[in-house]
């Protein structure tokens, strides 16, 4: 099959699902005007400097049949199984991106108000309608379009001004791909108030072993003053593909924190974009992925400062082995009225084969004079003098990798606020780096 | 800050100072470009028909390509129909000495500071001074000639040393290369070219002054220049062009052979009309420039400093084929008022143990753009390749921009690469630091951009780097916090 014709068949399968969606509710025009786009400006080609390193060709190639929902057989025993120890959250969880009732654990909680992006659509919504698109109305991403105009079902989340939400909000998104192929498509919609504070983890995990494709979308407004937290976990199959976005705005004083972990799947491009919409505010983007075999990990993010006196910082770190293949592009914008402006970037990657790639590209674009803005990448190998230095001391080669290995991942680790959640990476990071590493 | 704005309205305000013209009867063709150009230039050049082959066949090559629009820079579209591809000063016969050289062309160099008779006493430099595209005088060639150096432009190198042009012309930047190119290759007028034999360590700084004169005229420079095995050599360019109101494309391309164990070291100051405040004018400088390192333990180095030009947009780069061959890159790139200049390198790694050092200082003031655009890509056989890169940017004033466009691709386990990059103003502490200490605040200012750029001037051989601190002295003297 030709490139072409991958292309269109997605397109064909968009066209038929989208007149299958009922077109009688309000947002309807928002998903037509997504539509409109993608039929215009079509699927990214390897051309698009966006995607330069990841081409998407290697996701079409599979010919997802994306004109109807697939089937699942997904119990509670799975849900289980990702629970990992010590996490005591509120659970949402979504079987090939619809929302499961029974399966999820929603705790009445003052403050807070969790409801599906279905029903929100069917009953006219007119807060879900206001803040819908909010943050995403200057992304131009394919992909995100594609989700914008097939937006089914996803969380809906709102915490209320002044309120501290103890537990965090754990969204588990679990695909069955055990029957068939299958393509999701996930949303969610998330507005933090003033003076608030919220943890949200995203946990990525795919059954069976036929391809699977994941286009999600996760929208954050974080209003003036809030604190928040936001997790994403990937440890999907080889045959799993993912495209995510994740669109936050901040306003004035608010401190937000992401935090992607990639540890296997097939193909995987995380979008990460925050607009920095306000005096004060702190942003810091953390990211670590460990892969190896034929993963492919593309992480492209962007910090657009808007306004002045605020600050960014990031931090990702990579280890690849094998064939797999690390993308890192990180973006600060500092537009002029941005004035005293703190960014920094850091992109350090170990490479273990030769057979595997990195490529960084870590970009300034700077209109703001009065700023202190750096960024550095490093790409290497392990210090052969600390090798030596552990084995002098008895260790054996695998463990003084490892060691030094864990040192390297660890930086990205202890930045995690979440206990269970540092515990649970910790313990997966070092086990993975004694075996398979 | 009022004084800050009084020193930046200064700064901004000020002329161009080395912005005159000439007049020279030129000996043009008509303006635009079809097939019939490219051989009337060969014709007037009276090329052999290889070359004239290649022409056509780069021409035919540019005709199917498209205007790049991936950099970072802004510009009206260039008509192609609407450049003169060729003009010469009409006196054109051989000289032997200075005392031959047109008065008029004497006065050019003498207005710009640099006498030929001063460098040829004072400095022992060979100078081929290229006006509107065709050499007029060359200095030193006997010596040189001692040595077995070939030294001369490019139409007597065709003309004398067939054979070596025909073998390393389009070895480095390939006809097809990219569009520029490839309209350089099919109208290229004259330009350089410079062979150092085997186990030759040229004595003396190889140089070039390029002007452009004749209004109108697109400048389309060709240099090669072949280092054999053991050799070394240090070549100059530098260039001042006067100022016009319509924008001059110069679209040049440079090729660098560097055999076994041979060092090329290429410097170039530009300092081309950038147009006036308003953005008026100005040069587009479209510049190719590569060096391959093909032999073992070769080693290419580009130092530039880019203070002109209304749109510069140029990667000088290295081709590290040979084993443990490097690649150096020092550029300090100054732009003001309207100017745009999209520039860096690109270090291909191929060959084991090379090494690459980028060190590239941006400084922007005015309403100017200033980009950072390169290449590290280590290919996968490339065991134990080395990279390091800085590049650094220096705001002054609040309309103009810095952007760093880094891009590392890295195929081999065993590459160490680092990359880092800043972008800041001059600090108020700093400034503070030296009027403190009786250092007036131009001075200071002066002073800290001159440290921040030292490391490059550094690279710049001795003769050059007076010309070119007076070139940075002009731009950066009473400029701004």
């Amino acid at each position: 099959m030709t490139e072409v014709a991958e292309r269109s068949k997605i397109l064909e399968g968009l066209n038929t699902r989208f007149s299958s969606l009922n077109n009688s509710s309000d947002f309807h025009a928002i998903r037509q005007k997504a539509f409109d786009f993608i039929n215009e400006k079509g699927l990214p080609h390897p051309k698009n400097e966006e995607y330069k390193f990841t081409n998407v060709t290697r996701i079409l190639e599979k010919q997802f049949d994306i004109s109807k929902k697939s089937g699942h057989a997904v119990g509670k025993s799975d849900v289980d199984a990702l629970v990992f120890e010590g996490l005591d959250v509120i659970k949402l969880v979504f079987i090939n991106g619809e929302f499961s009732l029974e399966l999820s654990d929603i705790e009445e909680t003052k403050g807070l108000k969790i409801s599906s992006i279905g029903k929100a659509i069917e009953s006219n919504d007119p807060q879900f309608l206001a803040l819908f698109g909010e943050a995403t109305k200057n992304n131009n991403d394919e992909f995100a379009a594609l989700n914008t105009a097939l937006v089914e079902d996803g969380s809906f989340i709102t915490v209320a001004d002044n309120s501290i939400i103890e537990k965090p909000i754990a969204l588990f998104f679990i695909n069955d791909a055990t029957n068939d192929k299958n393509y999701t498509n996930s949303r969610n919609l998330i507005s933090i108030g003033k003076n608030s504070q919220v943890d949200f983890l995203e946990l990525f995990s795919t059954k069976g072993n036929n391809d699977s494709f994941t286009n999600i979308v996760t929208e954050i407004l974080v209003d003036e003053n809030a604190h928040g937290n936001y997790y994403k976990i990937q440890n999907n199959n080889d045959n799993a593909s993912h495209i995510g976005t994740t669109q936050i705005h901040q306003k004035r004083s608010s401190v937000f924190s992401t935090y992607t972990f990639t540890l296997n799947g097939g193909t995987v491009r995380n979008n990460l974009n925050i607009a920095v919409d306000g005096e004060g505010c702190e942003s810091h983007m953390y990211g670590l992925y460990v892969v190896n075999g034929k993963t492919h990990v593309d992480n492209h993010t962007a910090a657009d400062h808007i306004r002045p006196h605020s600050m960014s910082n990031e931090l990702y770190k990579g280890i690849l082995e094998d064939n797999a293949r690390g993308v890192f592009n990180g973006k600060v914008y500092v537009r002029q009225a941005a004035q005293k402006t703190n960014a920094f970037q850091s992109n350090k990657n170990i490479l273990l084969s030769d057979t595997s790639t990195v490529n960084t590209k870590p970009q300034l674009e700077i209109w703001a004079d009065d700023v202190k803005c750096s960024h550095g990448c490093t790409t290497g190998q392990l210090d052969e003098d600390a090798l030596f230095y552990l084995r002098a001391r008895g260790l054996s080669k695998t463990s003084a990798r490892a060691m030094l290995l864990y040192a390297f991942a660890i930086e990205v680790i202890e930045s995690v606020k979440l206990e269970p959640l540092k515990n649970y990476l910790e313990h997966i990071i070092s086990e993975r780096l004694h075996k398979d590493f | 800050m009022s004084k800050d704005n009084q020193i930046l309205e200064e700064f901004t305000s000020k002329e161009y100072e080395h912005g005159w013209s000439i007049d020279i009867e030129s000996d043009q063709a008509p303006k635009g470009l079809t097939e019939d150009t490219v051989r009337f230039i060969s014709a007037k050049k009276e090329e052999p028909e290889w070359l004239l082959k290649w022409r056509l066949d780069a021409f035919k090559k540019w005709q199917s390509m498209k205007e790049p629009k991936w950099p970072n820079v802004s510009y009206p579209a260039v008509d192609y129909q609407d450049i003169i591809y060729y003009s010469a000063p009409k006196k054109k016969q051989q000289l032997d000495s200075l005392d031959d050289v047109d008065p008029e062309l004497r006065e050019t160099f003498k207005k710009l500071g640099i006498s030929l008779e001063e460098q040829k006493r004072l400095t022992g430099v060979a100078v081929d001074a290229v006006i509107d595209s065709v050499s007029v005088a060359t200095t030193f060639k006997d010596k040189l000639g001692e040595l077995g150096v070939i030294f001369c432009s490019f139409s007597e190198a065709v003309k004398e040393h067939p054979e070596l042009v025909k073998k390393y012309l389009g070895s480095v930047v390939p006809t097809g290369d990219n569009y520029f190119a490839a309209l350089n290759s099919a109208v290229f007028s004259d330009g350089s070219f410079c062979y150092i034999p085997k186990g030759v360590r040229c004595p003396m700084e190889l140089s070039t002054y390029f002007r452009i004169n004749a209004a109108n005229t697109g400048q389309f420079e060709r240099t090669l220049i072949i280092a054999d095995d053991a050799s070394y050599v240090s070549y100059l360019e530098g260039c001042t062009a006067p100022q016009r109101d319509e924008n001059q494309l110069h679209a040049a391309v440079v090729e660098i052979y560097a055999a076994k164990d041979a060092e090329v070291k290429y410097s170039t100051v530009q300092n081309w009309y950038p147009g006036d405040k308003n953005g008026k004018g100005g040069i587009y400088n479209f510049v190719t420039k590569r060096g391959i390192c093909a032999g073992d333990n070769s080693k290419i180095s580009w130092t530039q400093v880019e203070t002109g030009s209304a749109v510069t947009w140029k990667y000088p780069s290295c081709i590290l084929k040979g084993d443990n061959s490097t690649g150096e890159f020092y550029s300090v790139a100054v732009t003001n008022n309207y100017q745009q200049a999209d520039t860096g390198t690109k270090m291909i790694h191929i060959g084991k143990n090379t090494k690459s050092r980028i060190v590239s200082k941006g400084v922007s003031a005015g309403h100017s753009q200033n980009s950072y655009r390169g290449q590290v890509h280590v290919m996968k056989r490339a065991s134990g390749a080395r990279n390091f890169s800085q590049c650094d940017s220096l705001l002054m004033g609040d309309q103009c921009g810095a952007h760093t466009f880094p891009y590392i691709d890295i195929e081999n386990s065993t590459a160490q690469v680092e990359h880092e990059a800043t972008t800041s103003k001059i600090g108020e502490d700093q400034i503070f630091y030296c009027t403190q200490r009786g250092i007036d605040e131009e001075s200071a200012v002066a002073l800290i951009v001159n440290g921040y750029c030292k490391e490059v001037l550094n690279q710049l051989p001795m003769e050059f780097a007076v010309e070119a601190q007076k070139l940075l002295a002009l731009t950066l003297e009473g400029s701004v916090g």
